[in-house]
């Protein structure tokens, strides 16, 4: 009971915290919501008995990307966004869209037999199931995935340099 | 134990623990000006109690009453909430620390902590990482360009800092084979050839306590890493435009994280509570906690002797350190720790 009161308010929270991350106008306003959310997130988790996911959750997404987030912001110092009426398309076409998005959802999901609602606390969140899943279990995904990101980290270097690299070519060309 | 016993015990514990942290932060601003004042040839303060052993209140009564300014350029919500985002987190990070063993009291006993979780080591990293935030905010809703610059070399001195600070505590964990603060510790007991203990300090794991250490000074923006607030280019940094108890707050913050981070150099790194125990047994009952609040105090000590002796450095050799020295060395220190682990088994 006590749980189930903690799930909705923590479930109540990052959905305010979502909400107020697009009514916001300010750029440093929608990044904090952002990270309320991401705690939340990592409250729901916790819940769930997921303790290692949940530390984790706080460590990587609300500590580390966030602050990224941040410092991007105060660099560029964006101010507030200006608002538009936006396209009446996107109203008409996206509120309904919305709307029976999640009602299908929703009701896949309650009539699915072999799938059934996970009792508050009950799932596996050790860090040495986790360890035996990532290392033992789904090695090769796991691997192929960091072989992925590696990649990306290196078209991040690629696209940062390019623009001295541009600049150099015009010097040598002006030469 | 239903659940109203267990939010009493809970809050009697967690008011003990708040209130015997915020007196250490206090007396470790007296510990650092009387040091500092004997590493300079100075007194130190000495008016306000027996070795000026009340300062520390002296200036909490100053700080309260003191006029708060509020300028009118800064963003007003952000700028209230970064002092008390960054004194929250500072504070809470204490919450799995272990002070020392289970101590029994009569027919009662319970352990010194306030609560064991089994991934209390990552607790600490990941509340010390919101803690960044306080800085952030405060630098870019002060609205002034000292501030901001400021607020932009902490985070981003923090962030790398991090990395290096995360990975020099993985050997520990494998040398524990737990993230629980209690088991880390209790891994630690005993002692080699039957004199040297078997701290992680003395049991491979030197290079990773040295990293940790340079780390733990760049994350919480001490000398020789507070280019946050380098009074020489940028007044005072981050917390410029801050006065009275708002400012007295980033103070609290910064010493509240020195304590945390002492505390878990001793816990992962120097044995935690564990030492030599003789004596009568209501001292044998004590003696852990001596011990562990000892050690703390050496780590405490050694910040202050650190600040005024070594000068800071430039930003970009902050960088450059952090990313290219400390990062490769604590990923190698992961990798031979594991091998040894490994071969042993």
């Amino acid at each position: 009971m006590f749980h189930l009161i903690l799930f909705l308010f923590f479930g109540a929270i990052c959905v305010a915290g979502a909400i107020n991350l697009l009514v916001q106008s300010h750029p440093i306003n929608s990044a904090l919501s952002l990270i309320a959310v991401m705690a939340a997130l990592a409250a729901e988790y916790l819940l769930l008995g997921a303790e290692f996911v949940a530390a984790v959750q706080v460590i990587v997404y609300a500590g580390a990307i966030m602050v990224l987030f941040l410092i991007t912001i105060m660099l560029l110092n964006a101010g507030a966004e200006e608002r538009t009426k936006g396209s009446r398309v996107a109203i008409l076409l996206g509120v309904p869209g919305v709307v029976i998005g999640t009602v299908l959802v929703a009701w896949t999901l309650l009539n699915r037999s072999n799938m059934h609602s996970v009792p508050i606390g009950a799932l596996k969140g050790d860090p040495k199931d986790i360890a035996r899943l990532l290392f033992h279990d789904f090695l090769l995904p796991f691997e192929v995935t960091s072989v992925l990101i590696l990649i990306a980290i290196m078209g991040a270097v690629v696209l940062a340099s390019r623009p001295r690299a541009v600049a150099s070519g015009l010097r040598k060309d002006a030469e | 134990m239903n659940i109203t016993t267990f939010i009493i015990i809970s809050l009697i514990k967690s008011v003990a623990v708040v209130f015997v942290l915020l007196t250490a932060v206090a007396y470790s601003v007296w510990l650092e000006r009387k040091v500092s004042a004997r590493i300079q040839n100075r007194w130190g303060p000495t008016r306000v109690g027996p070795f000026g052993l009340l300062q520390p209140l002296a200036d909490g009564v100053k700080f309260i009453f003191k006029e708060d300014l509020t300028q009118p350029h800064v963003y007003k919500p952000l700028y209230i909430a970064a002092p008390i985002i960054a004194v929250v987190f500072a504070i809470t990070s204490i919450s799995v620390i272990p002070f020392g063993n289970w101590v029994k009291v009569g027919p009662w006993g319970m352990y010194l902590q306030i609560t064991d979780l089994n991934i209390g080591l990552l607790v600490v990293l990941g509340i010390t990482s919101m803690g960044v935030y306080g800085v952030a905010l405060a630098g870019w809703s002060s609205n002034s360009k000292y501030a901001l610059l400021g607020g932009l070399r902490a985070s981003a001195q923090m962030i790398s800092y991090e990395v290096s600070l995360g990975l020099s505590l993985v050997g520990v964990m494998i040398m524990a084979g737990s993230l629980s603060l209690r088991e880390i510790v209790d891994a630690q007991g005993g002692v080699f050839w039957g004199f040297i203990p078997r701290w992680n300090i003395f049991h491979g794991q030197t290079i990773a306590f040295f990293i940790y250490l340079i780390s733990a000074y760049a994350e919480t923006n001490r000398t020789p890493f507070d280019l946050p607030e380098a009074e020489s280019e940028l007044v005072a940094g981050y917390h410029t435009e801050y006065s009275a108890m708002k400012f007295a707050m980033f103070f609290m913050a910064e010493y509240a994280n020195m304590v945390t981070v002492a505390c878990l150099a001793t816990l992962l790194f120097l044995g935690g509570w564990h030492g030599p125990i003789f004596g009568p047994p209501i001292l044998q009952a004590l003696m852990p906690v001596v011990w562990f609040c000892l050690k703390v105090f050496f780590f405490m000590f050694l910040y202050v002797w650190v600040r005024w002796t070594l000068p800071r450095f430039r930003y970009d050799q902050l960088m450059a350190f952090g990313w290219k020295f400390l990062l490769p060395l604590a990923i190698a220190n992961i990798v031979v720790t594991a091998l040894i682990v490994a071969w042993r088994a």
